[in-house]
């Protein structure tokens, strides 16, 4: 779990107030732009250039490489955002949920039915 | 004058499109969910609205955060859905009026809502999943006005300011000279978090409890910050402002007509009321 402060004060939880806003604004951007299914098909196949062209930095560069969602958020990335990224591997909610718990996706959705109680 | 009819408040998970697109409302896993929308639309059939204001929050298909308004009211004769990213099917596109967006706006800001005007503004899974599980033919009966909340990057409006808001919107509506029938609709939550470690949390005990105050005790949320909010109902669980507003623009004393509440669906605990004017 993350640690918590005055301005972040839920454990395991990054609010995305201004901070994130702007350290991840062109990451976010980038994000953005996969709305339209030409620029999905252009990172797809010029994926370094792609993310050059939105001027990433190395931190950002590097999360989008893992395809990690904790480093893309600690790059500034905002959940909604980064859905559309998922998106382009077909990935849903739940595989992003298990990949941030370090669980498989049936131990995720496991955890999700535990809701029930 | 207008008169509201009623409010409904649901979910607006994007993957209920999905499921609609491939039919899947009596499957297993998504007919606890379904099951909640038939008496709906027997109450839609009842009470006959001509127009739908319908709050919800935008998740970065019409504003990106180079402009990111607290509250913002859409002005347009039409309202087109587009591509989010993951490909759930379209709908189509909805008919707006702009003469009464014109007049809300115009009492809003009398009332000191400095709401973000859009002449131009498409509309994402938040307001079409809705709609689509309220008319599933999607040959929508009713004209529309859009209501966006920030929901996304803090810092968020309260739960009070929302809930004022929705008070306000309900003054508008009904200053409006149409002899017309408006039903009020909220979307998103219940409680979720899709993102960071603590992705996948829900808490039925306060989505229960914040059920019951829809009913009984509509500014109970009020007392929390929306970082306490973000606590108690995860990330994403917050969009229950948009819940605020609809609930503020009903009267105190409502009666509830439907309610349903389902874990989960994708990762979220889904909720649905329809409450009317006691």
């Amino acid at each position: 779990m993350s640690a918590t402060s005055a301005r972040q004060p839920v454990p395991g939880t990054t609010i995305f107030d201004g901070e994130q806003a702007r350290k991840g604004y062109a990451l976010n951007k980038m994000c953005y732009s996969f709305n339209d299914a030409a620029n999905r098909k252009a990172f797809v196949a010029d994926e370094d250039g792609y993310c050059a062209k939105y001027g990433l930095n190395a931190q950002q560069r590097a999360a989008i490489k893992n395809r990690n969602v904790l480093q893309l958020i600690e790059a500034g990335g905002n959940a909604y955002y980064l859905a559309k990224f998922a998106g382009i591997f077909g990935l849903d909610m739940q595989d992003i949920g298990a990949q941030q718990t370090g669980l498989t996706k049936d131990q995720f959705k496991a955890k999700l039915l535990a809701a029930r109680g | 004058m207008a008169k509201i009819v009623g409010s409904i408040t649901t979910s607006h998970v994007p993957a209920i499109g999905g499921a609609i697109a491939k039919g899947l409302q009596q499957d297993p896993y998504w007919k606890p969910f379904f099951d909640g929308f038939p008496h709906v639309r027997e109450w839609l059939a009842k009470v006959k609205p001509d127009v739908v204001v319908l709050v919800y929050n935008d998740h970065g298909l019409n504003f990106f955060l180079d402009k990111m308004p607290t509250f913002a009211i859409g002005a347009c004769e039409s309202y087109g859905n587009a591509d989010e990213g993951w490909g759930i099917p379209q709908t189509a596109p909805f008919q707006g009026d702009s003469e009464l967006s014109w007049h809300l706006i115009e009492h809003l800001v009398k009332e000191d809502f400095d709401l973000t005007t859009c002449q131009e503004m498409v509309v994402d899974h938040a307001f079409t999943l809705p709609m689509a599980l309220c008319w599933p033919d999607q040959k929508w009966p009713v004209r529309v006005v859009p209501v966006v909340v920030n929901t996304v990057q803090a810092p968020l409006p309260s739960a009070a300011r929302c809930y004022k808001l929705g008070q306000a919107l309900a003054r508008a509506i009904e200053s409006w000279p149409k002899d017309e029938r408006v039903v009020v609709m909220g979307t998103g939550g219940l409680s979720h978090q899709l993102d960071g470690e603590r992705a996948g949390f829900i808490n039925k005990d306060f989505d229960e409890k914040f059920m019951a105050s829809m009913v009984d005790d509509p500014a109970w949320a009020t007392k929390y910050s929306t970082a306490e909010l973000v606590e108690l109902s995860g990330t994403q669980g917050v969009e229950l402002l948009n819940w605020m507003v609809a609930r503020g623009a009903l009267p105190e004393k409502v009666r509830k007509e439907h309610a349903n509440y389902h874990i989960p669906i994708s990762n979220t605990a889904t909720g649905l009321m329809v409450l009317e004017p006691a």
